[in-house]
């Protein structure tokens, strides 16, 4: 029986006056790789904000490790072993890397230390290379590598990936993405929100569709890959 | 100005300067980090020489006055924070600045009826209480020396726990992305309030420290804090070594403004304010 990690069950979100999510069902098993897609503002990002406390939802539930945790404090959420990579990378640029990655170092929920500060430059020795440098003059791919190591320092059982090969060069994002199947096959359960869908249905068990605030797909990624009638319609551009 | 006398007025303008370093630090940390405007920064001060006053003649020492006076001010700063402060981070800087003012005029109330308007003096540590010689006529004394001393030892520690500590780095990262510092499992809200206890307390140790020098009075925050408040300024909203600079020329243009023009000497302050705005629009040092 697999254990469930992070779900919403029937999840209302607003920002100001105009409704988000539509009552969104959405669930990560423990270890699991899961790809969350759907075009630009169907409710992606504001359906990982509402499950990270960082919108309140105004209807809806969700459950942590199975407890209820609607709205709670965000580190108290992140504190149970879930880290967010935001879309955009969240980088103290007024910090050195050194610093991005000490300052949230913990162990994980069951008290592991998989992820140490020397493991993380081993995974990514670029990162080894700017240690003094601030957060702010790495490029881009660095500085996703950054947020990357710097979740992995939290040891977490489940890491949030937004967007995380955004705007980056194809050589970069090819070792984006062996990396994040790595994490994955290390045993943390992904969520990954990305508009490349060969790459997401490539490297993840289950995927989520996403069209205005309402799941319209939730099952095998090998199904969804195989169907191009569906991902013309949902995720064509 | 001979040379003595020209060393006398620098060992004051440091001491004045560091000694306002304490309360700008603070005042800084909050505004920079927090988004705060704290008109009630100064009263800390006030409140210091205060309770420096009040616990020295209750103990009849000035250090363990000091001692019980620290833990005091830190959990006066960490109450005050969660009963008030803590509601007005998301709301604009009207309402931080009424509630701030309203602080004030409570402040001086309380100050009022639990120990009267009078002015009151705190005799120099016995042991801190000589002088040094300089030539016949010209001595220093002990006691400007021992603040300018504990105020460097104070400066080093805070540069030590914002740059070398991890809560340094928390509290920097905190100044640069609220979420963010959350989502990574950080309880944000026990930061902030760490870092208004202990503004508080530096502010208040000022107080403390200045008693035996400068008396105690009613309205002597509003003093302190409107130069602090230039000190800040003139640093670099949010930047402490931009304050530490700050404060340092604002101790020497004041004390050197008095000796050498004294027909201007409230308006010193305010030129050198003007002159580094002129020449460095956001400060010495930009928020960092």
């Amino acid at each position: 029986m697999s254990e469930v990690l992070l779900e919403a069950k029937q999840l209302h979100t607003y920002y100001g006056s105009s409704h988000i999510l539509h009552g969104v069902d959405f669930h990560i098993n423990k270890g699991e790789a899961l790809g969350l897609m759907g075009r630009n503002g169907m409710g992606k990002t504001t359906l990982i904000r509402s499950m990270m406390g960082l919108v309140k939802p105004r209807h809806g539930e969700v459950k942590v490790r199975g407890d209820a945790m609607t709205g709670a404090p965000t580190h108290r959420i992140a504190r149970q072993g879930i880290a967010y990579v935001p879309e955009g990378r969240g980088i103290f640029p007024n910090l050195s890397v050194k610093e991005n990655l000490l300052m949230a170092a913990r162990p994980g929920v069951d008290g592991q230390r998989n992820w140490t500060f020397e493991r993380v430059l081993e995974t990514f020795p670029r990162l080894g290379e700017r240690l003094t440098n601030g957060g702010g003059q790495l490029s881009g791919g660095e500085q996703q590598m950054l947020t990357i190591g710097r979740a992995l320092m939290t040891n977490p059982d489940l890491m949030i990936l937004d967007e995380a090969t955004e705007g980056l060069a194809p050589l970069i994002a090819r070792e984006i993405w062996r990396i994040v199947r790595e994490i994955g096959k290390s045993g943390i359960a992904t969520v990954i929100v990305d508009k490349n869908h060969a790459a997401v249905t490539s490297i993840t068990h289950r995927s989520v569709i996403l069209v205005k605030g309402q799941v319209v797909f939730d099952g095998d990624s090998e199904v969804l890959r195989n169907n191009q009638a569906l991902i013309q319609q949902h995720l064509g551009v | 100005m001979d040379f003595y006398s020209f060393l006398i007025q620098s060992l004051n303008a440091l001491q004045y300067g560091l000694l306002l370093f304490l309360v700008a630090s603070g005042l800084t940390l909050v505004f920079g980090i927090m988004g705060i405007i704290n008109l009630a920064h100064g009263s800390f001060y006030m409140i210091g020489a205060y309770l420096a006053f009040a616990l020295t003649s209750l103990t009849g020492n000035f250090f363990v006055a000091i001692l019980l006076g620290i833990p005091l001010a830190l959990a006066f700063g960490a109450a005050l924070e969660a009963l008030l402060f803590a509601h007005l981070y998301k709301r604009d800087h009207l309402e931080q600045v009424l509630l701030t003012y309203g602080l004030i005029l409570i402040f001086e109330e309380v100050r009022s009826l639990l120990l009267g308007d009078d002015v009151h003096g705190i005799p120099v540590p016995e042991i801190f209480a000589a002088s040094i010689p300089l030539n016949d006529t010209l001595s220093y004394p002990v006691y400007r020396l021992v603040i300018s001393a504990v105020c460097i030892v104070l400066a080093v520690g805070l540069y030590w726990l914002i740059q070398r500590t991890r809560l340094g780095m928390m509290i920097r990262a905190g100044s640069h992305d609220r979420d963010m510092v959350q989502s990574l499992g950080i309880d944000i809200n026990r930061i902030y309030r760490t870092v208004f206890a202990l503004g508080v307390a530096l502010a208040a140790l000022a107080g403390m420290l200045a008693a035996p020098i400068s008396s105690v009075f009613p309205g002597m925050g509003s003093q302190v804090l409107i130069i602090s408040f230039v000190i800040v300024v003139i640093g670099g909203i949010g930047s402490v070594w931009g304050a530490l600079i700050a404060a340092l020329i604002i101790g020497f243009a004041d004390t050197f403004g008095k000796v050498l023009l004294p027909d201007f000497a409230g308006l010193i302050v305010y030129l050198v304010m003007a002159v580094v705005l002129l020449w460095r629009p956001e400060g010495i040092l930009k928020k960092g």
